[in-house]
């Protein structure tokens, strides 16, 4: 088990938006979080990286661990836990720069400057990412240039750069059109042969394709966590079954 | 709740001339805006073909020529024969403008920097309505703190009298503040939250994100900030004419008597005739200005572009 999340509380102020989540999730593997809107799971998702330490007034309580360590502790790194930790979010943010300074943009924070070791990070990350092929010509243009699917994987690209344990990814193809969604869908099952992927998505269809196991969430609860094949055949709680039959959410 | 049913429904055939009042409203209105934006254009073009008409004339009929008066170094409008070199007037205020904005440009870019991204709070709420504050003191007052504060702390800390291209940069520098901080600040908080998200992902550092994102991206902007300033610094007559000396000539130190296009037009303008040659060199003079000022405008539309894209 790559992450162990053990009794995790976390307040927005007054708002409690997880409430005692327990959960564990192995390497290598892909893993959705689905449930209605404002259930929790891109809270819990942004809480693996610590990118709500930006928002004022969340709380936590609990602990997390990735790779045995507690992030949340006071000599935890957070500059290095996001560099381990990558995150797509779910509209693509390429930054205005060119393709290969957005991807060589991670690199060189964490103090790689010459020229042939980025040069050789830019091609592994874009291959990776399967856009390689399509940009390798024109690396100086600009990424705003490039179609939404396209900016799509050069941010997976820019997260691969540095060379990250986990993925995390936000709805990642919720804006974009159906051919890109499928390719960034089949990446997501090359990628998890190296990566652990942990993914939110709207779209239970998707989860049910891609993931190995499906997290399910209602009002900041994991009401059911286990291997997607069980939970849509045969789910164990009731409204994890209302949930996927469509009967609300 | 039960709404009372409209009592007589106004029929498109039975009623067909109440319309006729809404086309006279219709017109009044148009009418009104049409006559304002029609004086304010008449405005403007009169003022353009007054002051290039005027300024125009010392060339055109009066035998003065264009290179002496941009490359001339002596200004004697009153001698026998006249010169009108302006150069040194041009390069006072080029010097005293440019300076102004590599004073104010980093104060105001880290201001705006404070103001978005480190202390949102407390940028909000005190250091920008502090800042605004600036753009509403008269200049005349900026000119009197200049000439008390500043004059004699240059006079006390570098040879020379204090008075001089130094002292207009630095009296400028604070008056054109505002406007860098201002559009810099719009300029940072118009910037897509993604961007920041997706730099601190990576596991930048807040320092990190701003030197290596925030400010390359909001770059464009910023400049259209200084250009502005800029702009406001070179047509600032009183308060740098009140420090910078006023003594026609290309000064040798920051600290040396000199001048500026504007601070020479206040001072003779007065002291001419309307049409002699004297007064329509002075002319000539606001046509470079309005000139520059057309230029400064042409740059932000450039930048403006690039923010674009």
């Amino acid at each position: 088990m790559i992450i162990e999340i053990d009794k995790l509380q976390l307040y927005y102020t007054d708002f409690h938006a997880l409430k005692n989540v327990n959960l564990s999730i192995p390497e290598r593997s892909v893993t959705a979080f689905i449930g209605p809107s404002g259930c929790g799971k891109s809270t819990l998702l942004r809480t693996l990286n610590r990118m709500n330490d930006t928002i004022p007034g969340v709380r936590i309580e609990g602990k997390v661990d990735i790779q045995g360590r507690d992030i949340y502790s006071s000599d935890m790194e957070v500059e290095f836990l996001r560099k381990k930790v990558g995150m797509v979010f779910q509209q693509p943010n390429p930054f205005p720069k060119s393709i290969y300074d957005n991807v060589a943009y991670g690199p060189r924070l964490h103090g790689i400057s010459k020229k042939s070791e980025l040069d050789a990070i830019v091609e592994k990350s874009l291959r990776s990412a399967s856009l390689w092929n399509e940009v390798k010509d024109v690396l100086k243009k600009s990424a705003w240039s490039l179609s939404g699917g396209q900016q799509q994987r050069l941010c997976i690209a820019r997260a691969l750069a540095v060379e990250p344990e986990i993925l995390l990814m936000d709805e990642s193809t919720s804006a974009l059109d159906p051919i890109s969604t499928t390719k960034i869908e089949e990446l997501t099952r090359e990628l998890c042969q190296n990566y652990t992927i942990v993914m939110v998505t709207h779209n239970m269809h998707q989860a049910a394709r891609i993931s190995d196991r499906t997290v399910f969430f209602l009002n900041g609860e994991v009401v059911e966590a286990s291997d997607t094949q069980s939970l849509f055949s045969n789910p164990v709680d009731q409204r994890t079954e209302d949930y996927i039959s469509g009967r609300f959410g | 709740m039960n709404l009372p049913a409209p009592n007589s429904r106004e029929d498109l055939a039975t009623k067909p001339n109440k319309f006729r009042k809404h086309v006279m409203e219709e017109l009044r209105g148009k009418a009104f805006v049409y006559f304002c934006v029609l004086l304010l254009v008449i405005t403007i073009f009169s003022i353009v073909y007054f002051i290039a008409s005027r300024g125009l004339t010392p060339f055109l009929s009066q035998g003065v020529s264009i290179k002496d008066m941009l490359f001339g170094l002596k200004w004697k409008p009153e001698g026998n024969p006249p010169l009108f070199g302006a150069l040194p007037f041009l390069f006072g205020s080029f010097a005293t403008s440019i300076l102004a904005a590599v004073i104010a440009a980093p104060l105001g870019f880290c201001a705006a920097v404070f103001m978005t991204e480190i202390m949102p709070k407390f940028g909000k709420s005190a250091l920008q309505p502090a800042i605004e504050l600036l753009a509403g003191i008269p200049s005349v007052v900026y000119g009197f703190v200049g000439l008390s504060v500043v004059v004699p702390f240059y006079r006390d800390t570098f040879p020379g009298q204090g008075i001089g291209i130094m002292a207009g940069a630095t009296v400028l520098s604070i008056m054109i503040l505002p406007t860098v901080t201002t559009i810099a600040t719009d300029a940072l908080r118009s910037l897509p939250n993604g961007l920041k998200e997706g730099s601190y992902a990576l596991g930048a550092t807040r320092w990190q994100t701003i030197y290596r994102m925030i400010l390359p991206t909001a770059l464009p902007s910023l400049l259209t900030g200084v250009v502005l300033g800029i702009a406001r610094a070179f047509g600032e007559a009183l308060a740098v004419q009140m420090v910078i000396g006023n003594a026609p000539h290309i000064p040798h130190s920051l600290f040396e008597s000199a001048t500026t296009l504007t601070s020479i037009i206040t001072q003779s303008m007065g002291n001419t005739t309307s049409g002699s040659l004297h007064n329509n060199a002075l002319w000539s003079l606001a046509l470079i200005l309005l000139l520059m000022t057309f230029l400064f405008v042409f740059i932000v539309r450039v930048l403006e572009r690039r923010v674009k894209r």
